[in-house]
């Protein structure tokens, strides 16, 4: 009978100390919810926003707040020159204008802001001096789903999610046997190892269901985010992208003896990916010579594989390269992690 | 050890007990020497798992998995066995049935450790290994364990068990060792051990003022006295017959003008065996 099978026993009894683990279910289902739900708000397509500026109080200085004011997309304030450089440093105001001749443009110029407000402050003030446009424009917003920040997001929470619980799933339950010496316990008994590794991977698959019906359809019920390929094609790329990290976490725990030990071990694997792999914005916006060694981290390869699928719905036989680059990861730590793997 | 029996490794915390019984149970590899568990060595692979169906192990440090139930334990525990007993005939074995739908976590020291025996006993052992299994335990469940231990030796079974209570060892095991510092200093049946002391009684006492060097000498020269050990402010003799030896010893230290702080006597144990052989007491360890 299969619930008799030790893998089925051992895959059961892990789902079951899971889910009676309250903050382990927060982290792995409602964290990334929180964090979609949060990020989705903050960066929902409303327009630009409006950026504030500061002008030096001086001579002239209610003349140019008013010329500035003029522009939907500025706020202007009269500031002292103590608030201006306070507000200036903290980042309050983007821009800080000095009424006078020359005019002056004080700011970061690292700040994206800051830069976007130099344009806008020098356009209306340019204008207001007679200056005229000579090429005629129109603005054309797009909010149609699948470009919206949100849109981005979901499919990179995914990825995020399915490294994190693959990790902290397998990790931390595989250290805890250890330290408690119930890995030791399992060893006296008949049990076959490769059971006992299963029975991780198994769980993992289970989790990973609940997993991805939450994420996505969080993401489709609130922002209307829509999986353009087929939800098959999702699953498959997300069950190899859950064995991958499945492998990870099982070498990260084959040695460590300590839950402590291994935490580090985790953060040290998790935290460049975290920032590196593209999952809260793109990758390309590192230098050209980190490109390639990003592309080579599986989270990276697999919220490409993710985002081609639900952003431009890619069809699986399209997606080698990134899933090759997750199954090598998985494959290899699977395989070292058996090598080195400490059952006592 | 011979099939049927229980077989007692006794001996203090750091004597090696648990290293020998977890080379017996093919956990940790020995340094010298072979290993014969039911006529066969230890061996990686399915021989190695052929011989654990035919085990139950108990082991000193392991914690089962706080989030799980009694039952949902046992029932990992004996999806490893081909053959193995169910969880309900498990659960009445250890008298657990209450328990059954009771998380780990939630239960008592004796229960958690009865679960553990449980685990053990699941695969319908011949040969059942505990390692201080009554360890830190109540009186009360040190002897449902005992009764477990002897229901499955009245049942066939064969025992070795590691206690660091003598008591506990007279009262379960046919024949004991005892070890200390790795080795085996003495060997045989309890009754043997305490036979070899050469006498059946231990008279214990102090002095208010403390033992003059001299009065250990005259002690010797009590009739009776087969032996006399001084401990750390404490007298012991070993007599063979207490009803001529107490009185004498009565009158010796009123004649010497030596007044009693305490004096008690008791049945020699083994405990004193242990004592006579390394001049420590087991519980100073």
């Amino acid at each position: 009978m299969i619930r008799e099978h030790p893998l089925f026993q051992l895959a059961l009894a892990r789902m079951r100390e899971f889910y009676r683990e309250p903050e382990a279910v927060f982290w792995v289902f409602g964290f990334p919810i929180v964090l979609a739900f949060a990020l989705g708000l903050a960066f929902r397509n409303t327009g630009p926003g409006k950026l504030q500026v500061g002008v030096a109080a001086g001579p002239g200085d209610s003349a140019l707040v008013a010329v500035l004011d003029s522009s939907p997309r500025l706020i202007a304030t009269v500031l002292d020159s103590a608030t201006a450089r306070t507000r200036l440093r903290t980042g309050r105001i983007a821009l800080l204008v000095v009424p006078g001749d020359p005019l002056v443009y004080r700011y970061d110029t690292t700040r994206t802001e800051s830069g976007l407000a130099r344009l806008q402050v020098d356009e209306v003030v340019q204008r207001a001096r007679g200056r005229k446009d000579v090429a005629a424009v129109r603005d054309d917003r797009v909010v149609a789903p699948g470009s919206r920040y949100i849109d981005f997001l979901i499919p990179g929470l995914l990825g995020m999610n399915l490294l994190g619980s693959g990790i902290w799933g397998v990790g931390f339950s595989v250290v805890q046997a250890r330290q408690k010496k119930l890995l030791k316990r399992y060893m006296a008994t008949p049990m076959k190892r490769s059971d006992y590794l299963l029975s991780f991977i198994l769980s993992r698959l289970v989790f990973l269901i609940v997993e991805i019906g939450f994420l996505v359809g969080f993401g489709w019920l609130m922002f209307g985010v829509a999986v353009r390929g087929s939800l098959a094609t999702l699953g498959g790329v997300a069950i190899l992208g859950a064995f991958a990290f499945a492998g990870l976490g099982l070498l990260v725990a084959s040695r460590a003896r300590t839950i402590e030990g291994v935490s580090g071990l985790m953060n040290l694997v998790m935290l460049p990916m975290w920032i590196l792999s593209g999952t809260f914005f793109s990758y390309s916006r590192f230098p050209d010579a980190m490109i390639p060694f990003v592309k080579a981290l599986p989270l990276t390869a697999l919220n490409d594989a993710l985002r081609a699928v639900m952003i431009d719905g890619a069809a699986l036989a399209t997606l080698g390269a990134p899933l090759a680059i997750v199954i090598a990861w998985g494959a290899v730590s699977f395989v070292i992690a058996l090598r080195i793997f400490r059952w006592r | 050890m011979a099939s049927g029996e229980c077989f007692g490794l006794l001996g203090p915390n750091g004597a090696g007990k648990t290293t020998t019984i977890e080379i017996l149970e093919g956990l940790t590899p020995q340094d010298s020497g072979d290993v014969e568990i039911l006529g066969t060595p230890w061996h990686e692979g399915a021989a190695g798992r052929a011989l654990r169906e035919r085990l139950g192990i108990q082991l000193q440090e392991t914690q089962l998995a706080d989030k799980l139930t009694v039952e949902e334990t046992l029932a990992v525990f004996r999806s490893f066995y081909r053959e193995a007993h169910t969880v309900n005939e498990v659960l009445a074995l250890v008298e657990l049935e209450e328990k059954r739908r009771a998380r780990v976590a939630t239960l008592s020291g004796g229960q958690k450790q009865r679960l553990a025996v449980a685990c053990a006993l699941v695969s319908k052992p011949e040969l059942l290994f505990l390692d201080e299994p009554t360890t830190g335990l109540d009186p009360h469940s040190r002897r449902q364990l005992w009764e477990i231990i002897r229901s499955f030796r009245a049942a066939g079974g064969t025992v070795l068990l590691t206690t660091h209570y003598m008591e506990e060892a007279e009262r379960l095991c046919n024949r004991v060792a005892i070890m200390d510092h790795g080795k085996v200093i003495a060997l045989g049946t309890p009754r043997e051990l305490i036979a070899s002391l050469g006498a059946e009684h231990v008279v214990e006492f102090a002095l208010i003022d403390g033992t003059p060097d001299d009065v250990t000498d005259a002690l010797r020269g009590l009739g009776g006295v087969t032996a006399v050990r001084p401990g750390a402010g404490v007298l012991s003799l070993t007599v063979t017959e207490l009803h001529r030896t107490l009185p004498a010893l009565l009158t010796l230290l009123q004649r010497r003008d030596l007044e009693l702080s305490s004096l008690t006597t008791h049945h020699a144990t083994l405990d004193d065996v242990f004592v006579a052989l390394t001049g420590r007491q087991l519980r100073d360890t």
